[in-house]
């Protein structure tokens, strides 16, 4: 059935599949940052040494998770989207340059903090974390936002990417919407961190860094309120990037506002991820439960969906040229071959499995919480 | 296509990958081949509950995972380095070149991202079956990168699988069995996961010789040396079978870098292999100078080695660049004339198309069907262009095959002086096995510039030179973020030394302590 269904799908079926996949990767990415989050909140949150080294240690067994998944999503981005993989790293380099920086310090953060003769001193790698957590994060989220927003760039005939901007990508964080989409997702990394280190700290003898953590929950949240407000009240009547039915592209008002409308899925993904980022904060900051993380997580997840299902589906350009309105890019003139997608998608088959231990390990592993008396063992294992 | 290039930003391009790769390269066969061991040592643990085999693993894995840290930070650049600066490339290859590295990031980075917490945090926390389970599939899974990334690899030296399309102007694959078991693919891979094999047993003896020397850990030190000793005997002997391939692979679709590995300028038959000799500084390309000003020669070995009969024709680089007709061999000049003409009838096949005028865009087309096998000519300008730099990929060549062939011996002198229960006594050996790992980097290092100096000036092989895979970007800018990586690379390896020192220093626990 499934063989039969990849081998007969039109091309046009296996591109949305192909968005759809790098979404899911995309949006799991999106719900892993409570690494990134987690990180940051080692500068104030946390108030003695022990702490801080709590956090690092527990954010230290899933790191690679989020870095992994990162990197399988540029991948996966590559092979099936490879116009924009091009014209999006080529094009906007100085963010990307800027990304992978902040992602080759977190790298080494971990393992170098607290090993002795690190040259550089557990507060510089500190900082390095903290710099990956915000400037990162922040980044990304701009980068996101130039979906909706639009890139400077031209492609010629053959498809060879000029930026007409010479800050390179840069100038996307001087605007209002796609800043106001990275804030908001450094705030949410944030609030998933403290509620992830809830869920994985066992915090017997340290019961006052659990209130901060849950206090810490609820206030990122609120700071990422306004942020995630503006960007839904600009996104929804903008002009946005449609695709016509020559395939050339249009500015359509109120476009994004159609494609929920056009695409219930998408509104219900947004409403249902909204009430289940807001249900995992009131339980963290007004209960003693511990599951925040999975709620929230799966909220975040669902309106990571919902924001790359408005950039790509529905006749939409998901990486739109300010300059030059053809040279947009759709799921349709910027992916692979038939045949290329075709084996892409057996290869995809193999997800499930792969989330599948990732899950079972990750339960195996979290079964016995993260604890104080376990950072001074010195049978217990590596440690950070 | 491409009216104008600025050759200084290439070559910004070309040092900054270079770059990040030699740096990467530092760490990767260290973290293929110690996997392998760690998984031995752990599994012995594991079947004798020995707390001094536990103590051992524990140990190598530590240094591990200092190591595995910076080789995951230099690794992410070199994946999106293709996007940033090599943007053309990425468009025009992505069909083909994205999937190995889709594939990698879902089959292999997965499997060793979660096994590695098993593995280093897992101690207390999952049976030891289950604990021991993982250290097998962080091996697996460091190694199934490697299949991924040498198959994209691959490609680029053979590639295979594909067909150029005309209206979208880039390679599309059209067989993904052909890009994966491209014979390429499988020597790379087979060699270079022996010689990280052979590297990592190079680690561990010159760590545990100067704790021999230092009298400290002699009990560790020793039971690492028997083990890295035996395996890196057997990696030497498939290093070699693999290399032999590899070489043979190369001369079949790569002989201008075969030439160039040999510094071998006119063709021979029954050519011989160089075993010492030193290139000719001043030779210039179609003079009647030999090219290497000293050499020691064995008569018919290159032959044999290329084309498996010691009587045959090995082209040199002049045979390649001029043609030989007595040996049907297409000089450069020729191949650019094609080259040209397979651009122009593109264009003109594109404009044709665009104007509706099907007459001519099917007249285009037929011409250039009949010279696309000379496209990435047609971007060069000269012949000599088509010759990769002689003088480094020599040198590196023979550092290589040198080293490679004195890394048994090493291997064979532990082995036997461990067996007679002298090694401690041997200061000589020790002294000389300190430094085992620098010169098996640098046999590490010299196989790479063999394999990606020795292709230039391709990004693929005959088909895009790296003039045009580049990306839109000013000399400056690249070499702006060149030295931001180098700045950067370099403080996070001193620390990464730092680090390691100290950790052997302080050695592995000892039982009785």
């Amino acid at each position: 059935m499934i063989a039969y269904w990849i081998q007969t799908a039109s091309h046009a079926q296996l591109q949305g599949l192909w968005w759809f996949l790098c979404s899911v990767l995309g949006s799991l990415l999106l719900f892993l940052f409570f690494v990134q989050g987690g990180q940051t909140l080692m500068a104030r949150v946390a108030k003695t040494a022990e702490e801080r080294s709590l956090i690092a240690n527990s954010l230290g067994r899933k790191w690679e998770l989020t870095f992994t998944t990162l990197v399988t999503f540029g991948g996966a981005l590559f092979a099936a989207f490879p116009k924009f993989y091009a014209t999006s790293f080529g094009g906007a380099y100085w963010v990307w340059v800027l990304i992978l920086f902040t992602f080759i310090i977190q790298a080494v953060s971990y393992e170098y903090r607290s090993k002795p003769a690190n040259v550089l001193g557990t507060k510089t790698f500190d900082t390095f974390l903290l710099i990956n957590g915000v400037v990162g994060v922040l980044l990304i989220g701009t980068a996101v936002g130039t979906f909706f927003t639009g890139s400077n760039f031209t492609l010629s005939s053959y498809n060879f990417v000029t930026w007409t901007s010479s800050l390179r990508g840069l100038e996307a964080a001087f605007s209002l919407f796609n800043l106001s989409l990275g804030l908001f997702l450094v705030f949410n990394s944030r609030a998933l961190g403290a509620m992830y280190l809830i869920n994985n700290i066992d915090f017997k003898g340290v019961e006052e860094f659990e209130e901060r953590l849950r206090t810490s929950t609820l206030k990122n949240f609120l700071w990422s309120l306004p942020f995630l407000a503006w960007f839904l009240l600009q996104i929804l009547p903008m002009d946005g990037f449609a695709i016509g039915e020559n395939g050339e592209i249009y500015r359509q008002t109120w476009k994004y506002l159609f494609n929920l409308v056009e695409v219930p899925a998408l509104a219900l993904s947004l409403v249902a991820g909204l009430i289940l980022v807001i249900t995992g904060v009131v339980l963290t900051a007004k209960t003693e439960a511990k599951c925040g993380i999975w709620s929230s997580g799966l909220g975040t997840v669902l309106v990571g969906l919902t924001v790359f299902g408005l950039a790509g589906f529905n006749n939409t350009a998901f990486y739109p040229s300010k300059v030059d309105l053809q040279s947009s890019l759709t799921i349709y003139n910027a992916s692979s071959t038939v045949y290329t997608l075709q084996v892409m998608t057996w290869v995809a088959l193999a997800i499930p499995c792969v989330l599948a231990y990732v899950a079972y390990v990750w339960w195996l592993m979290d079964s016995k919480k993260m604890s104080v008396a376990e950072l001074s063992n010195p049978d217990a294992g590596h440690m950070y | 296509m491409i009216e104008n290039f600025d050759l200084t930003m290439v070559n910004w391009a070309r040092a900054q990958f270079a770059l990040t790769a030699l740096y990467h390269w530092i760490f990767v066969p260290l973290t293929l081949g110690i996997t392998w061991i760690i998984a031995f040592y752990h599994t012995i643990y594991y079947r004798t509950g020995s707390e001094e085999w536990k103590n051992l693993t524990r140990f190598w894995m530590t240094l591990f995972g200092i190591n595995f840290a910076i080789g995951v930070a230099t690794g992410i650049i070199l994946e999106f380095e293709f996007g940033t600066n090599w943007s053309n490339y990425s468009w025009m290859v992505g069909d083909i070149f994205g999937a190995p590295l889709a594939i990698e990031g879902i089959f292999a980075f997965f499997l060793e991202a979660t096994f590695f917490a098993v593995m280093f945090f897992g101690w207390n926390r999952v049976s030891k079956k289950f604990h021991l389970f993982s250290t097998w599939m962080v091996a697996i899974g460091s190694n199934l990168s490697a299949v991924w990334i040498l198959v994209a690899n691959a490609w680029m030296q053979r590639p295979v699988g594909q067909v150029f399309n005309p209206d979208s102007a880039r390679f599309e694959m059209n067989n993904f069995a052909e890009v994966v078991f491209n014979p390429i693919a499988v020597s790379k891979f087979t060699h270079t996961t022996s010689s990280s094999m052979l590297f990592a047993s190079l680690f561990i003896i010159s760590i545990s010789s100067w704790y021999l020397l230092k009298g400290r850990h002699e009990k560790m030190a020793r039971r690492s040396i028997m083990v890295a000793a035996v395996f890196g005997l057997v990696s030497s002997a498939f290093v070699g079978f693999t290399g032999d391939e590899a070489a043979y692979e190369v001369a079949q679709h790569q002989p201008m870098k075969l030439a160039a590995m040999e510094g071998l300028y006119k063709g021979e038959e029954g050519a011989g292999i160089v075993l010492m000799g030193m290139v000719d500084s001043d030779k210039k390309i179609g003079d009647d100078q030999d090219g290497l000003s000293f050499k020691i020669k064995i008569p018919g070995i290159l032959s044999l080695l290329a084309n498996r009969s010691s009587g045959s024709f090995v082209p040199g680089i002049e045979d390649l660049v001029y043609g030989n007709p007595d040996h049907k061999i297409m000089g450069v000049d020729d191949k650019i004339v094609k080259g040209k003409i397979a651009l122009t009838q593109l264009d003109a096949y594109k404009k044709a198309s665009k104007n509706g005028d099907t007459a001519a865009a099917t007249a285009a087309l037929t011409m250039f069907q009949a010279n696309k096998e000379y496209l990435g000519y047609g971007f060069l300008t000269k012949p000599e262009e088509a010759v990769p730099p002689v003088g480094l990929t020599f040198n590196a060549f023979h550092l290589m095959v040198a080293l490679g062939t004195v890394f048994p011996l090493v291997f064979l002198a532990f082995l036997y002086f461990s067996w007679k229960d002298t090694l401690k006594e041997q200061k000589w050996l020790l002294k000389g096995g300190t430094v085992m790992v620098f010169l098996g980097l640098f046999a590490h290092w010299s196989g790479w510039i063999v394999a990606e100096v020795g292709r230039q000036p391709w990004a693929i092989q005959d088909l895009l030179p790296v003039t045009v895979a580049r990306t839109n970007l000013t000399a400056g800018t690249v070499a702006t973020t060149f030295f931001m990586f180098l700045i950067l690379f370099t403080l996070l390896l001193i620390a990464e030394v730092s680090i390691m020192l100290r950790q052997i220093n302080i050695g592995p626990k000892e039982v009785s302590e």
